[in-house]
């Protein structure tokens, strides 16, 4: 029987005897776990006293009332979000307000329980926040390792060929069906909606082709001395359609000395990725601006947007495989969610860095820096 | 007298597949109301639903679980119905036929995304008790 430590914060004692009286003889037990969880009861009467027990005990589970004599519970919250432990909290609360819920859920509290609440609300919700804390533990042991990684990736592959492929078979079928009709005009939205779903398929193919042969390594790297100035208005002529279509002006700024020893094909990815992201996230009638320079011995890339920028949130993620931002700005947007994360293998391929600087509603400038 | 047409939500992170479900469902004499991500569906629970559609994969990995699991607590009575693209060929396989895993999964059918549309329907009408 494995014991989850559940630290109940309340000033009313009646709330905390009730916690003990319901849990004390409750267990839980999933199907992919070999055992039952059972509880063990803490109380605290003051968030003070809760932190303190935290920071020399643990605790696995936390409720929390909001209300306490002292701190308050949401400042209990946000202490123990900074203390980055693995403590799912759970707010108890007597009458929802929604600036608390929001404080709350933005500190990482798992859910609400509302006061009074019934045993059997009690239960449901700690049988919740036990399989979260289990299903989360097991995530992190799997990462190191390294299993998750895998298994994550090929589930998220599987996802995103297999939607495109559903989506143009359910608009077939509708087709096929005459579902709408005789008049193939009304029929004219399916069918490009399905020449869209194809062509994110194939640029996905054409990424994930990309992906592979870098992993596996057995791309023949071809090293020439490569014109960068070249190279970069080859990239800006590709997106240029795109970009007129939004009436995008591109501004380049290019020293057009510089000469790399570099694979061509592995620089036109870069340049190719981090133009189109520039375009694709920038705003009808806004700017990119293109500028690289030597410096000292570095070739610096800087790409800038005037686009919908990345908050703060979102970009730690941006250069993992698959992770798309998703929002109702991007929403409309189609994209492998591979490109940057492609863009960074490059990259370091020639020892190099790539950073991000972004301000929501302003826009995002790439920096890359490869020394020659 | 005309009964009152019942109401069905459906959610996906996909506009084509929701707009097909939406054509489909509709074509069996269902009201429906779509949402694309979990906080449109919370928005949209505001009605209660007579049955609820729930993609697995949306903005995280299992979405429509935590959404089902909410659906569930709010509407007991509502059926939930969840629909995937992502089956055994990874090692991702759920189902619905014991009771152990009924325990967690908060749905009362696991669907495979490409269903045919009539047995979309006879699945939909089994739950609803019609």
């Amino acid at each position: 029987m494995e014991k989850l430590k559940v630290l109940v914060v309340d000033d009313e004692p009646g709330i905390r005897s009730g916690v003990v009286r319901i849990l004390k003889n409750y267990t839980i037990g999933f199907p992919f776990m070999e055992e039952d969880f059972s509880f063990d009861i803490i109380e605290a009467e003051t968030g003070e006293i809760a932190l303190e027990i935290i920071e020399n005990e643990g605790a696995d589970i936390v409720l929390l009332d909001n209300k306490l004599p002292g701190i308050q519970g949401i400042d209990v919250l946000e202490k123990i979000s900074k203390m980055r432990i693995d403590t799912a909290v759970m707010m108890i609360t007597s009458y929802a307000s929604l600036d608390i819920a929001v404080k709350a859920t933005n500190f990482g509290a798992y859910n609400f329980v509302p006061k009074p609440f019934t045993p059997d609300e009690l239960k449901s919700s700690i049988e919740n926040i036990s399989k979260h804390l289990f299903l989360k533990r097991m995530t992190s042991a799997m990462k190191e390792e390294g299993k998750q990684i895998r298994f994550q990736f090929l589930s998220v592959l599987s996802h995103e060929l297999k939607s495109p492929l559903n989506a143009i078979e359910g608009y077939l079928k509708i087709m096929e069906e005459k579902q709408v009709g005789e008049n193939i005009d009304d029929y004219m939205s399916m069918i490009d909606r399905s020449m869209v779903r194809i062509k994110g398929m194939r640029n996905l193919i054409i990424d994930m082709l990309d992906l592979t042969r870098l992993e596996s390594g057995k791309k023949k790297r071809k090293l020439h001395e490569v014109e960068i100035h070249q190279l970069a208005t080859l990239a800006i002529d590709t997106i240029k359609p795109m970009a007129i279509q939004h009436n995008i002006t591109i501004k380049p700024d290019i020293d057009e000395s510089i000469v790399m020893e570099a694979d061509h094909d592995e620089l036109e990815i870069i340049f190719n990725n981090l133009l189109s992201n520039a375009v694709k996230y920038n705003r009808d009638g806004g700017e990119v601006r293109i500028s690289i320079q030597k410096i000292n011995n570095v070739v610096t890339l800087t790409v800038s947007d005037t686009g919908i920028g990345i908050s703060d949130d979102d970009l730690p993620k941006l250069f993992e495989e698959f992770s798309r931002i998703k929002n109702s700005d991007t929403r409309n947007i189609s994209g492998t969610g591979l490109g940057l994360s492609i863009t960074k293998k490059m990259v370091e391929l020639y020892n190099g860095t790539i950073t991000v600087d972004s301000k929501p509603n302003f826009g995002t400038t790439f920096t890359v820096k490869m020394p020659i | 007298m005309l009964e009152e047409k019942k109401l069905v939500l459906i959610v996906d992170d996909d506009p084509d597949y929701l707009f097909q479900m939406k054509h489909h469902v509709e074509s069996f004499g269902f009201n429906v109301v779509t949402a694309e991500s979990v906080a449109e569906a919370e928005k949209a629970l505001v009605n209660k639903p007579d049955l609820a559609i729930l993609d697995l994969m949306m903005e995280t990995q299992d979405a429509g679980f935590v959404l089902a699991y909410k659906i569930k607590r709010d509407y007991p009575d509502v059926p939930v119905i969840i629909a995937s693209a992502v089956t055994s060929e990874t090692g991702l396989n759920f189902n619905l036929d014991t009771e152990q895993d009924k325990k967690w999964i908060k749905a009362d059918l696991y669907l495979e995304k490409g269903i045919r549309s009539d047995q979309l329907h006879r699945e939909i009408s089994k739950l609803l008790k019609l």
